[in-house]
C-alpha cells in the first residue's frame, strides 16, 4: 500500500530532533527498513518522520577496554565489513551475518533494531545475551538503560516517545570466552523461526561458569534462559551437560503457534539449537 | 528545522542532474516512475521482501520501496535503465540473455541492479555469495539456476581473476 500522508524532517542535530519528536505524534526513522513497511502496511501512521541522517556522530564503532560500542546508525553491512569483532565480540559478528537480506543490511541499523525489539531479530538477542547497556537520550536528558529492562514484550521497550538511543554498548569480551550462536529460518535472510546466543567462560577446573543463554524467536521478547544457563554453570562442558541444558531451554520457553510455525515446532528448535550452540562453543 | 508536507528534491539519477517536487510520503520508487518517468524500476511488493525495486544509491544496493524520495534529496542513484547503453548489450546484460535468466522480466531490475552492485565490490564472489546475495531477490519463472549462472558468468566483466 501507498503511505499514509506525513511530514518529514532531517534536523541536524540531536537537540532538534528530540524538539521535533516531541512536538506531535512523530516516529525517528533510522535505516527505514522496519518502519517503512509498517507503514505501508499503515500499522502505523505517525504525523512526523524524525529522520536522523544529518545527525553526526551516531555511526561508530568504538572498541576499547569497556567493550564494543556500537553508535545507533552503525549499519549490518558496517558490522559485517569490521575485521576487529572477530575478535572483539564474534557472537555479535557471527549473529549479525544473519540479520536480512543484502539489499537491508545497506541500510538497517543497530539503533532502528533495537527500539523496533522484533522478537526474532537477531540485534535484541544479542542485547539480551551479553547485557548490553543502551544509551539513549530525550526531553528529560540522557540515560542508560540495561537490557534486561529495555525489551518488554513483542515491539515493545522502554523508550520513551521522544528518546533517541545513541548508542549500544557490549561488554568487554575475554579471551578465551565459549560461544555459540544457532538459529533456524526457511530462507537465508528471513527472520528466524527461532535462536539461541549463549556463551560461558571457563574457570580453573575447566567447568563452564558465567554461562549466558539468550533465546529469540520463541516468546515475546528476547531473554536469557536461567534454567539453561545454571545447567551449565560449574559443570564440564560434556555431550550429557549440553543436552541437560538443552531440555532445560527448551522447558523454559512457552512458544505461540502462528501462521509461520506451531509452537511446539519451536520449543523443539530451541532445544536443537542450544545442543548446537553449546556443541560449537565447547569445540 | 521545519517538517515539510511536500519538498522539491534534487538529486542524480543515472548520472543526470534531476529534480521532482514530491510528497513526503512517496517512497523513492514511485518518485522514479512516475516523477522521474523512469519505469525500469518495479514495484513488486510494496514493503520490502521482494527486491524488485532495488536502485543503486550511492554504491550501495537499496530497496526504493523502503526508502522515501526525501530522502535521496543530494544522492546519487542509478536504476537499471543506467545500466544499460543504446549500443549494444551490457556484459551483465548478454549474460543474462545467453543463460535464459529471465522470462517474465518482472524481477529483472532487481537482479540486475543487485548483481551489479555485489559484482562492482566483490568480483570474485563464489557461487555461495552470489546465491546468499540473491537470496532477497524473489523470481516466480526462473527457478535461480539460470540467473545464478548468469551472474557468476558475468564476473569476468567485472574484473574478476577467475576462480
Ligand atoms: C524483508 C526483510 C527482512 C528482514 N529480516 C530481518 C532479520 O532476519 N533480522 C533482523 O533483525 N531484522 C530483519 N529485518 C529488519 C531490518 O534489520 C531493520 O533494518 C531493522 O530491524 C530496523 O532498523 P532500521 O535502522 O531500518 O530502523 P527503522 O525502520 O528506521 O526504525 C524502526 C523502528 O525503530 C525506531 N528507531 C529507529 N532508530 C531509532 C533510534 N536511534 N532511537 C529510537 N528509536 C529509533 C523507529 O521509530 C521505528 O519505530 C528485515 C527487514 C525486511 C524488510
Ligand atoms: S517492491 Fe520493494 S522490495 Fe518488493
Ligand atoms: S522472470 Fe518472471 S519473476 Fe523472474
Amino acid at each position: 500500500m501507498k503511505l499514509a500522508p506525513i511530514r518529514y524532517a532531517a534536523p541536524a542535530t540531536m537537540d532538534e530532533a528530540i524538539a521535533l519528536l516531541g512536538s506531535c505524534d512523530a516516529k525517528v526513522m533510522s535505516g527505514g527498513q522496519s518502519l517503512m513497511p509498517i507503514m505501508a502496511f499503515r500499522l502505523a501512521t505517525p504525523e512526523l518522520i524524525v529522520d536522523l541522517k544529518k545527525i553526526p556522530g551516531l555511526d561508530q564503532i568504538v572498541i576499547d577496554d569497556q567493550g564494543v560500542r556500537l553508535g545507533a546508525k552503525v549499519r549490518w553491512c558496517d558490522i559485517e565489513s569490521d575485521g576487529r569483532l572477530a575478535q572483539a565480540n564474534p557472537l555479535l559478528a557471527e549473529a549479525i551475518k544473519h540479520v536480512a537480506h543484502y539489499q537491508i543490511r545497506n541500510r538497517g541499523t543497530v539503533g532502528g533494531s533495537v527500539a523496533h525489539a522484533d522478537p526474532a531479530s537477531e540485534m535484541p538477542a544479542i542485547a539480551a545475551c551479553c547485557e548490553a547497556v543502551i544509551s539513549v537520550i530525550g526531553s528529560k536528558g540522557a540515560r542508560k538503560i540495561k537490557a534486561v529492562d529495555f525489551f518488554i514484550s513483542a515491539l515493545q521497550t522502554s523508550l520513551e516517545a521522544d528518546e533517541v538511543i545513541t548508542e549500544v554498548l557490549l561488554p568487554a569480551w575475554p579471551a578465551g570466552r565459549r560461544w555459540g550462536f544457532q538459529e533456524f529460518a526457511r530462507r537465508r535472510g528471513d527472520f528466524a523461526l527461532a535462536g539461541i546466543a549463549a556463551f560461558y567462560d571457563l574457570d580453573g577446573q575447566g567447568c563452564a561458569a558465567n554461562a549466558h543463554i539468550a533465546v529469540f524467536g520463541a516468546s515475546d521478547r528476547q531473554h536469557r534462559l536461567p534454567g539453561a544457563e545454571a545447567a551449565l554453570n560449574g559443570r564440564p562442558v560434556t555431550p550429557e551437560t549440553i543436552a541437560a541444558a538443552a531440555s532445560a531451554a527448551s522447558a523454559e520457553v512457552d512458544p505461540p503457534s502462528d501462521i509461520h510455525a506451531p509452537g511446539e515446532y519451536r520449543r523443539a528448535l530451541v532445544e536443537t539449537l542450544t545442543e548446537r550452540a553449546l556443541a560449537h562453543a565447547a569445540k | 528545522m521545519i517538517a515539510v508536507t511536500t519538498m522539491k528534491i534534487e538529486f542524480e539519477v543515472n548520472g543526470k542532474a534531476v529534480s521532482a517536487d514530491v510528497e513526503a510520503r512517496t517512497t523513492l520508487a514511485d518518485c522514479l516512475r512516475y516523477d522521474i518517468g523512469l519505469t525500469g524500476t518495479h514495484v513488486g511488493c510494496e514493503h520490502g521482501v521482494c527486491g524488485a525495486c532495488t536502485v543503486i544509491v550511492n554504491g550501495a544496493a537499496a530497496r526504493s520501496c523502503l526508502m522515501l524520495a526525501v530522502q535521496a534529496d543530494g544522492e546519487k542513484v542509478t536504476t537499471v535503465e543506467g545500466l544499460s547503453n543504446d549500443e549494444a548489450l551490457t556484459p551483465l546484460q548478454a549474460s543474462f540473455r545467453k543463460h535464459h535468466a529471465l522470462q517474465c522480466g518482472f524481477c529483472t531490475p532487481g537482479m540486475i541492479t543487485t548483481a551489479h552492485a555485489l559484482l562492482t565490490h566483490e568480483p570474485n564472489a563464489d557461487e555461495e555469495r552470489v546465491r546468499d546475495v540473491l537470496s532477497g531477490n524473489l523470481c516466480r519463472c526462473t527457478g535461480y539456476i539460470s540467473i545464478v549462472e548468469a551472474v557468476l558468468d558475468a564476473r569476468v566483466a567485472y574484473g574478476s581473476k577467475g576462480e
